[in-house]
């Protein structure tokens, strides 16, 4: 009897501790395990460690505003892994997730990885969201737990195109011969073909298209050809170093077309490369991933990573709004189900508002946002710049480029 | 499809440029076969090794590359010549197989250190006069291109006087000939040994000193050169001195061509090609000795 006596008096005292201090009480919900897959080590690190960033920025955020309030303020609790920068690498640490308990998967970075991390979570019925994975195969697969928030290729080149066209009228039309260069992987072949088929049907004259392994040793014979062919526009598609090596040789070697046009290029809408290479990244466009700049989460945030030191990628908007879509789903969800989650996400609407992309309202087919759209950015003296779409642009493209 | 002259002329002239440091990474390489009559596959990771060396003189101690080339010499020299006397050459008990797998094992062992300190990024310095330009005629070469041929030039005009005019390069010259002869004069073989290889390391320091300026370091980038530099070997004959040069400014300019023509994707088959065909007709190489 006296047993139970204290076994009550210690339940009571427990009961005001916890009325005392609600944070206690919120450290009692078992914490949501959430797997953030970034290659930080090999040829993709770079972009994995700002994947990465831009994943712990939201989940800190998440976790400061109180968790998950539907699961009783639940913490976000991070399960990073490496995929190094290669598919076995980020299926090997799908398992690993998978063994862990984790809720979803966000991340891949690169197409290749995204396809294979994606199936390896798709036999468990594990929710995986692509961060970047351009590559329309990664949502054509069939796959329910596949979600991808930002642009696929093929919106990409399209927009790019519509707006190569827009600027070249509205510049009097200067440019009507083209150079394409591309890596000779997955992406840059895929995007060379795309561009080889519509370029001609809208008034532009492919001169030729030159093909580079990555990573490519030197860049002069590619330049050597630009300058023989003289061509108006160069559109190249290749990853971070080939194309600081193409601009870096092309600024040497003078040659100067009336612009220098990426689609979804790694290094020409880098601020690493603006601020290392400001003379070689002056006047380049590119048609890629960018954070709306009229949101003012996005701004500081941008604040927050450059009081870091570092600098300010797409990954990290991409990230940080995928990690939110998660947050989001897990809010309308109710429970930290995998199934519930996966039905959650599908059903994502125009009231998602915790992203920093400039997409419209969200809608998600086959797993695959259609609201998602890139933008037109151009570097103006040491910054970059949006000169696509009008709405939000910042700055007026500077078309042709003389001198 | 024809390029006007001056596109090939550059493309070259670029070629000879850059198949001087070809040639310099060759040269130890045929040197080491020459002398001790075995192939060195430790030669890409010391090379490697030699590039993170130069790396890191610019990035902790801020000394440019072309300064740090003569310490960095004098350094992997010493280091070469510690390889051969104390890990290689007693490893070996005079087989040569065993020196294969030494070499091999060394490589594996040097490649994954690199990969443990330095990570597997990409890594390269920015230096002023990297992306500087020469104009040659209606043609812009680049500096750092030029100083590295220079530079390879003097170095096989040192190696040449050492050779010939030092006792050294006599004793050099005669355990490359007749070992056991060599030895019953008096000559110490292995320490001609370990110098020779010291050597061909001392060439690497050089030649990743001149690489740096223009190219990335990575913990797997000496392999690139050092398969080009043993169809140098060949072509210019197995432990010929002149071969190694004038067979990396062949391979330069035919590198160069064959990128210009069928692309970087498939540049790569010129120098494969003359690497079977060599074999196939002439199999000494140019200047080899008949077996």
């Amino acid at each position: 009897m006296a047993k139970f006596e204290i076994g009550r008096r210690g339940a009571m005292l427990a009961t005001a501790g916890v009325l005392a201090a609600p944070g206690l009480a919120r450290a009692q919900v078992p914490a949501v395990r959430l797997g953030i897959l970034q290659p930080v080590t090999g040829a993709l690190s770079q972009d994995g460690e700002y994947g990465r960033l831009g994943a712990e920025l939201a989940i800190n955020e998440i976790n400061a505003g109180g968790g998950i309030r539907a699961l009783g303020g639940a913490r976000i609790e991070m399960v990073f892994g490496d995929a190094r920068s290669n598919p076995e690498g980020g299926v090997a640490e799908v398992e690993k997730m998978q063994a862990e308990g984790v809720v979803a998967v966000v991340g891949g970075f690169a197409s290749p990885i995204c396809l294979a991390a994606s199936q390896a979570a798709a036999r468990y019925d594990l929710p995986y969201v692509v961060d970047v994975g351009v590559s329309d195969q990664i949502v054509s697969r069939g796959l329910a737990n596949t979600f991808r928030f930002g642009p696929g290729f093929g919106v990409v080149t399209t927009t790019a195109l519509d707006n190569l066209v827009a600027l070249n009228d509205a510049a009097g039309k200067p440019a009507r011969t083209v150079v394409i260069v591309h890596e000779d992987g997955l992406f840059g072949s895929g995007m060379a073909r795309l561009l080889n088929a519509e370029l001609p049907k809208r008034g532009f004259e492919v001169l030729e298209t030159i093909a580079h392994p990555t990573p490519a040793r030197d860049m002069n014979n590619v330049a050597l050809r630009i300058r023989s062919l003289r061509p108006d526009l160069v559109i190249p598609s290749s990853y971070y170093a080939e194309f600081v090596l193409l601009s870096r040789t092309m600024q040497q070697q003078r040659i100067r077309p009336k612009g220098i046009y990426c689609v979804l290029n790694g290094a020409a809408s880098n601020f690493r490369f603006v601020r290392e290479f400001p003379e070689a990244a002056n006047l380049v466009m590119d048609c890629n991933h960018w954070a709306d700049p009229r949101k003012p989460k996005t701004q500081e945030l941008r604040r927050q990573v450059e009081a870091q030191n570092r600098f300010w990628l797409y990954n990290i908007p991409l990230n940080y709004s995928a990690v939110m879509l998660v947050a989001d789903a897990l809010e309308r969800a109710g429970r930290a189900d995998r199934a519930a989650l996966i039905q959650a996400l599908a059903a994502t609407d125009g009231a998602f508002t915790r992203h920093i992309m400039p997409y419209g309202p969200t809608r998600f087919v086959n797993g695959q946002n259609q609201a998602a759209v890139p933008v037109n950015t151009q570097v103006q003296n040491g910054d970059i710049k949006v000169i696509f779409p009008r709405e939000f642009a910042d700055a007026q493209p500077v078309f042709p480029v003389t001198g | 499809m024809g390029f006007p002259p001056e596109i090939l002329l550059e493309a070259a002239l670029n070629g000879l440029l850059t198949g001087a440091v070809y040639g310099l990474v060759a040269l130890g390489l045929t040197l080491v076969y020459g002398v001790l009559h075995i192939i060195n596959f430790a030669h890409g990771a010391l090379l490697t090794a030699a590039m993170y060396a130069a790396y890191v003189a610019r990035t902790a101690f801020g000394l440019d590359p072309y300064v740090a080339a003569l310490p960095l010499a004098g350094l992997f020299f010493l280091l070469g010549y510690a390889v051969q006397r104390l890990v290689i050459g007693p490893a070996s008990r005079g087989r040569d197989e065993n020196i294969l797998l030494v070499t091999l094992g060394l490589s594996i062992i040097i490649e994954n250190t690199m990969l443990a300190l330095f990570r597997s990024d990409t890594r390269s310095i920015d230096l002023p006069y990297a992306m500087e330009v020469v104009a040659f005629g209606p043609t812009l070469l680049s500096w750092p291109r030029l100083v590295g041929f220079g530079a390879t030039i003097l170095v096989a005009l040192l190696l040449f006087l050492l050779m010939s005019a030092t006792a050294t390069g006599k004793a050099i010259r005669a355990v490359a000939k007749e070992r056991t002869g060599a030895a019953l004069v008096g000559i110490d073989v292995a320490h001609i040994y370990a110098v020779t290889f010291g050597i061909g390391t001392a060439c690497l320091a050089i030649a990743a000193a001149l690489l740096l300026p223009s190219f990335y370091v990575s913990p797997r980038v000496g392999n690139a050169f050092v398969l080009v530099a043993f169809t140098i070997v060949v072509l210019g004959g197995m432990g010929s001195v002149i071969g190694a040069l004038l067979g990396g400014l062949i391979i330069g300019v035919v590198e160069s061509l064959s990128g210009l023509y069928l692309g970087d994707s498939l540049g790569q088959i010129g120098i494969f090609l003359i690497f079977i065909l060599v074999l196939l007709v002439r199999p000494t190489g140019l200047f080899g000795a008949r077996a």
